[in-house]
């Protein structure tokens, strides 16, 4: 009976459990032994601060990315390699909140060389370099607080661009909170990508007034050489947000001209501000990471860039901001709206040709809404959030608050289908959904809430990804799978255009890590100081050298550790008794280094922790560690 | 049931057969019916699986050049398992170019996981040292050049 209640005043909140034919679902998703996904889908981890990556229709989960998180699976964030990954202008941050995955274009369509995504809380931005699957660059945005609206790719990937979420003082100083108005500012950033090596640097920045800047895409196609950001909270308000951010029945989407503004900066209208931030990158050669660190940013002001950004009412807090396939739709998302707002590009530059303007602010002309609207689509659902696109006219919007994803054509604005989702839903994605040619297969909801969905886990319950049908007329759910983290946004791209790409293993002969082994004839044991730096070697089915002694107590004891294999998918690991960070997994032709600090004398014990053979369990060794004043030598075997 | 004892035993007699006879040179009409047995073609017997699928034409002189440099690959990519007058985590190889022709001990370098899946005597020496050889990312020619060190240093 307790049941019959339960579920029945479920169902007055929340989308009773899905019904209808499930019969051909599970041969859809049904991926054989031996056989291989058709998508690779990338799914940020939010406050686990990684990366997942998944097989889509399977589900299967293939990897976790470290990316902003130390991760003590593969020593990043713990070995001395992978340290200067974390680096930041307020020290060493080894965690944040990763929201949005973003793969490189060319010519608007992913071309899997790169995914990016951002660090909300301590504002950066990495890039993952898909040949390897690992993070081979951070990148620190100064004047910015709440790194949301980011990464977001321009056609060719000549920018990955940034807003803040939070307004702040630009520069950041100390300022009483209730100056908010006269002293908070947002920032929009262009991150120049170097077109070969992907190398990061951030181009210039544009000084907005202080909303919140919440998400972002750039145009394509037509509207290419444009980005929208769109933004809430432009009353301004500094407290209560719930209340005092939702004064304005509109607020905006900014339109920058970046082609213009790279214009204005070529021109040396562009301030230099004085900031400090960093720039951190793994040299694959090398196996090592590198801080750089940076002092300024050009910033460019709208006063003195004249049509280089506009502002687009939208109704009301607007979230996402969507550009469709053909670049002329700017589909915004609003969580407080009744309708999904469909602002079109080419009435846009009609608008701003015949100035149409309705005021302006900080010297950024206001559109009128009538000028720029292409159409609105009614009852799209409670708290519509985000869209993306199947390439074949219809749009898919998230909605929130009604916990469902709602199909709908552009052009017409009708809603065509609907589909419930457990629950509330937040992002969705399409394999190429936000770009010029999406694979609309199917689409992808990310889920906050997992209640009466899997077995109960304590009070957390894990987050959940559904996978929806879309070939057809009518949505169909697959399945449903949990995830790791929070899987905020997603990317995905078929598997075949990275398996090209992949790299399977680290050349030997291109190591140039400093501290290599490049043989076991090169292994050895060296005394600097209070400083022991072990060169050892890793392979099937033994550690060289195996016996060290001469250590002692507190001596700073390097581990470098390079495996020797040249085959696929034979990582070694290492770890000693005692290790107060990480164990280490050192991919095949790889060095890695990892410090120990012995506190108390005795025999240690280290072994490879990754299971590689028959004779794994052999793979050990041992350190005597002496006393501090002992008279041990230093020797090994 | 009865089949497969008799099919076993049959293996193990021929492999045992096989084995005593390393070092020799068994009829070509022996080898025939082996390399059947083992579903591998006569060369495949006699020279191994894998990119080398023709006899070579190897000069009985050693070429100094090439065995030095072949040295060097050997030192980087070989000797974690392999030593030449002993016993290591793989065998000593300072006689191996008397144990095998030179075509099976490059095969054996370039492909040693399907070696050690279909080949009797890699088979063998995988149940002897229980561990896996691995493909160090040589080339034919780096295979080639580890050869001719091999041969300088036959014992």
């Amino acid at each position: 009976m307790g049941v019959i209640i339960v579920s029945a005043a479920f169902s007055g909140c929340a989308p009773s459990n899905e019904e209808g034919d499930f019969s051909g679902a599970a041969s859809k998703v049904y991926v054989a032994p031996g056989k291989y996904d058709e998508f690779y889908a990338f799914m940020s981890g939010g406050f686990n601060g990684q990366l997942t990556v998944y097989g889509l229709p399977s589900g299967r989960l293939f990897k976790i990315i470290s990316v902003f998180s130390q991760n003590p699976e593969t020593g990043y964030g713990y070995s001395e390699e992978t340290k200067p990954m974390l680096m930041t202008s307020y020290g060493f941050v080894p965690w944040d909140d990763a929201h949005h995955p973003e793969l490189s274009q060319t010519d608007g369509v992913p071309d899997g060389r790169w995914i990016f995504i951002n660090a909300n809380n301590t504002t950066r931005v990495a890039r993952i370099d898909l040949s390897t699957f690992e993070t081979a660059e951070i990148i620190e945005i100064p004047n910015s607080a709440g790194n949301h609206g980011s990464p977001f790719v321009t056609e060719n990937t000549e920018y990955v661009i940034a807003s803040t979420r939070f307004s702040v003082p630009v520069p950041n100083r100390d300022v009483p909170i209730d100056s908010y108005k006269e002293n908070f500012k947002g920032t929009l950033s262009f991150i120049k990508v170097d077109p070969e090596k992907g190398n990061m640097e951030i181009a210039f920045q544009i000084l907005v007034p202080g909303f919140d800047y919440d998400l972002a895409h750039a145009g394509k196609g037509p509207s290419h050489g444009w980005a929208f950001f769109t933004s809430y909270n432009s009353e301004q308000a500094n407290t209560l947000l719930e209340i005092n951010a939702s004064q304005n029945d509109k607020d905006f989407i900014a339109a920058v001209n970046w082609k213009l503004a790279e214009k204005y900066l070529a021109e040396g209208k562009a301030k230099k501000i004085n900031t400090e931030y960093y720039r951190n990158y793994f040299d694959e050669d090398k196996q090592k990471a590198f801080s750089e660190k940076r002092s300024s940013v050009y910033v460019l002001n709208p006063k003195d860039c004249p049509g280089m950004i506009y502002y687009l009412p939208t109704p009301k807090s607007p979230h996402g901001v969507d550009v469709d396939p053909t670049g002329e739709y700017i589909v915004a998302g609003g969580k407080l709206a009744t309708v999904i707002p469909v602002h079109s590009f080419s009435k846009m530059l009609k608008a701003i040709e015949n100035k149409e303007f309705d005021g302006e602010i900080d010297g950024i002309p206001i559109l009128k809404y009538d000028a720029v609207i292409a159409g609105e689509v009614e009852n799209p659902g409670l708290g519509p959030l985000h869209t993306e696109f199947d390439g074949k006219g219809y749009a898919y919007t998230s909605a929130f608050i009604s916990s469902e994803i709602v199909k709908w054509k552009l052009g017409t604005w009708e809603v065509v289908d609907r589909i419930p989702t457990y629950y509330s839903i937040g992002h969705l994605m399409i394999p190429g959904g936000d770009s010029k040619k999406p694979w609309g297969k199917y689409v992808v909801a990310l889920n906050k809430i997992t209640k009466d969905r899997y077995l109960p886990t304590g009070p957390e319950l894990c987050q959940s990804a559904q996978l929806i049908d879309i070939s057809g007329d009518k949505m169909q759910l697959l399945l449903d799978f949990p995830t790791i983290g929070e899987p905020h946004y997603a990317q995905g791209i078929p598997a075949e255009i990275l398996m090209k790409r992949n790299k399977k293993f680290y050349e030997l002969e291109k190591n140039s890590h400093p501290d290599k082994t490049a043989s076991e004839k090169e292994t050895r044991v060296e005394r600097k100081g209070n400083e022991i730096h072990v060169y050892m070697t890793a392979t099937r089915t033994h550690f060289k050298p195996d016996n060290i002694e001469g250590v002692k107590v507190g001596d700073r004891v390097y581990f470098h550790i390079t495996n020797l294999e040249q085959d696929w998918d034979i990582p070694h690991g290492f770890a000693v008794k005692g290790l107060n960070n990480s164990e280490l997994l050192i991919m095949p032709g790889q060095t890695k280094t990892i410090e120990w600090v012995p506190q108390k004398e005795g025999i240690y014990p280290f072994y490879c922790t990754d299971f590689c053979s028959a004779l794994h369990q052999e793979m050990q060794g041992y350190v005597r560690v002496s006393s501090k004043n002992s008279n041990v030598e230093l020797s090994f075997n | 049931m009865k089949k497969t004892i008799v099919a076993f035993l049959t293996t193990v007699l021929i492999f045992t057969a096989c084995s005593s006879e390393e070092g020799d040179k068994p009829s070509g009409r022996a080898n025939e019916k082996l390399a059947a047995k083992f579903g591998l073609t006569v060369f495949e017997y006699e020279n191994g699986i894998g990119p080398i699928k023709e006899k070579l034409n190897i000069p009985a002189e050693i070429d100094q050049i090439m065995a030095q440099s072949g040295k060097e690959i050997f030192d980087a990519k070989c000797t974690q398992c392999h030593k030449i007058n002993e016993r290591y985590t793989g065998p000593a190889l300072g006689d191996v170019t008397k144990r095998r022709s030179p075509e099976y001990i490059m095969n054996m370098i370039l492909n040693p996981t399907e070696m050690t899946q279909k080949h009797p005597e890699a088979k063998k020496l995988l149940g002897l040292y229980a561990t896996q050889m691995t493909f160090q990312n040589v080339s034919k020619e780096d295979a080639r050049k580890i050869l001719e060190y091999l041969r300088s240093v036959s014992n």
